[in-house]
């Protein structure tokens, strides 16, 4: 509650308001019309089907299935969404603060990142057969590149008064990144982080079309090739809040593990 | 006889010069034929123009600079890497904004020694009581204004209780107001805990104000231009700055500064 705000209470209250409901209304706008446009026009539904029609197939699924769709999915992503943590943190450390290293990794790494996942993971099924080692390892390398970029960047960024201030005294190699280098870097490892969520949901979705019998990518493409594209639309629909809902644990985690490191605005 | 510890020199620069190799193009000489000695407890401040080596000059007290010429001794040896009993205050707060205000203090314990003890977090709390921040201790860096936290910089390079305190213009981003009282505030803390300080300032009223002498330097290459005794009394005031000395010696250095020619 700001004092200094010259308007009434009211209007102030009825602004706020209004800010938080746009979204929403827009939202059930758009919904509105779509619904509309599809029942003026006759469109088929299995070119584009209603909210309506979307709406009955994913409450006809029972709520079972649709978790075990949902959980297949999020396992895979999870998993190699926590990998790509593992492997890129370390190897983002290695990169910043060995100069040999950077120079005979760094462009490995850059061939890696521009084969096109998509392309590569039938390959990588193949190789590795059925299973979740191909899957993890499709939605890790979506994954890795962007975290190994960002955190070098903040390792890298870290003002050199705090490099001076760490060879003063004498810390140690460690403990400068320790102490200094890697909280420098939360910001930027964060916003990876947030990116990532929803690359490691497509990385498992990727897989998914290659090759299972379970999960949202799975059912989303099983749908379609059978033109039930109001079955494709509800998978899709709850792909979408898994992915929102996965971006908003990031905020979550970044707000109770490093508050400091949010920018403010 | 020997001479007795007290009047040996604290630092000491032996014709001192930085050559600093530029990628396309002549090196530079930051500094050159640096001679001169800082007794123990004094308190010294360095003028000068911008890009005149002053920074440089603290770096090579502080072992963050090997010197490419001469030699940099502190407590009588030859300075090879950062020494113990140093304390640095740089330009900014240089705060850690992952740290509370207490574990900033603590900072140097934690990063030096790998643990912070309950004697340290005892002696942080006096340190804070010490600068008017006690209530503030549990606060975030970012929470405070740029005076209160150029204030937890000093009580952070405190922590390990230096006899040599290094501050590289570290008043220059404040106002003036808040300056002149930090000034106060810094000999009040000199007064207390007596130790060597070298303030690097481009303000010379800063300069005449706290120090004991004054090297003014000269710049391309960085040398010195005059050493100057500041005969005033102390403990110094806000009646300093009304004296007749005063006003003497701060014209005096703002001549020589203004008619130094570089050497092209
Ligand atoms: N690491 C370096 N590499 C190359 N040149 C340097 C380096 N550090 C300092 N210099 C040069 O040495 C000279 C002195 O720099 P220094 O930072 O010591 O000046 P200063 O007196 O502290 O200036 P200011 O008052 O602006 O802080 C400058 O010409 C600068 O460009
Ligand atoms: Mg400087």
């Amino acid at each position: 509650m700001s004092r200094t705000d010259a308007r009434p209470r009211p209007a102030v209250f009825l602004l706020r308001w209004f800010d938080a409901a746009m979204p929403v209304l827009t939202f059930v706008v758009l919904v509105l019309f779509w619904e509309a446009v599809v029942r003026v026009f006759s469109i088929p539904a299995f070119l584009l089907p209603a909210p309506s029609a979307i709406l009955s197939s994913m409450v006809s699924v029972d709520v079972g299935q649709w978790a075990k769709h949902v959980w297949a999915t999020l396992r895979v992503a999870l998993m190699g969404y926590v990998l790509a943590i593992l492997v890129s943190v370390p190897l983002a450390v290695a990169l910043a603060t060995s100069r040999s290293m950077s120079r005979s990794l760094y462009p490995l790494l850059v061939v890696v990142q521009s084969m096109p996942v998509v392309a590569i993971a039938p390959i990588i099924v193949v190789s590795l057969g059925a299973g979740d080692l191909p899957r993890v390892l499709i939605a890790f390398l979506i994954t890795f590149f962007p975290i190994v970029v960002s955190t070098t960047t903040g390792l890298m960024a870290t003002p050199p008064e705090l490099i001076e201030l760490s060879r003063s005294l004498r810390a140690g190699r460690s403990r400068e990144i320790w102490h200094i280098r890697l909280p420098y870097a939360m910001p930027h490892v964060f916003s990876a982080l947030r990116i990532c969520t929803t690359l490691s949901l497509i990385g498992a979705v990727v897989a998914e079309f290659v090759t299972a019998d379970k999960g949202l990518g799975y059912y989303i493409s099983f749908s379609t090739s059978n033109l039930r594209m109001d079955a494709a639309f509800a998978g899709l629909a709850l792909m979408v809040t898994l992915s929102l809902g996965f971006f908003r644990l990031i905020d979550l985690v970044q707000r109770v593990l490093a508050p400091w490191s949010r920018v403010k605005g | 006889m020997p001479p007795a510890p007290a009047t040996q020199p604290v630092i000491r620069f032996d014709g001192v010069s930085q050559v600093f190799p530029v990628r396309h193009g002549s090196p530079v000489t930051a500094l050159e034929g640096l001679d001169f000695t800082v007794a123990r407890n004094e308190f010294l401040a360095v003028l000068g123009p911008s890009g005149c080596g002053k920074s440089t000059l603290l770096r090579q007290i502080s072992g963050l600079l090997r010197p490419s010429k001469g030699s940099v001794s502190v407590f009588g040896q030859s300075v090879t890497e950062p020494p113990d009993g140093v304390g640095i205050v740089f330009q900014k707060p240089n705060l850690l904004p992952w740290y509370n205000v207490r574990d900033n203090v603590t900072f140097p314990m934690r990063h030096k020694y790998g643990y912070v003890g309950k004697d340290d977090r005892r002696r942080a709390d006096e340190l804070l009581e010490m600068i008017g921040l006690a209530d503030f201790a549990a606060r975030r860096p970012d929470e405070l204004s740029g005076g209160m936290q150029q204030r937890v910089a000093i009580a952070r390079a405190l922590l390990l209780d230096p006899d040599i305190l290094l501050m590289d213009e570290p008043f220059s981003a404040l106002d003036a107001l808040t300056r002149d009282e930090m000034s106060f505030e810094l000999l009040r803390i000199w007064q207390e805990r007596p130790k060597t300080v070298i303030f690097i300032t481009h303000s010379i009223p800063e300069a005449v104000l706290l120090s004991d002498r004054i090297i003014v330097m000269a710049p391309r290459p960085g040398r010195v231009r005059e050493i100057i005794n500041v005969d005033l009394p102390r403990p110094r005031t806000i009646d300093t700055f009304s004296a007749h000395r005063f006003s003497a010696l701060a014209n005096h250095i703002r001549d020589q500064l203004f008619t130094i020619k570089p050497k092209v």
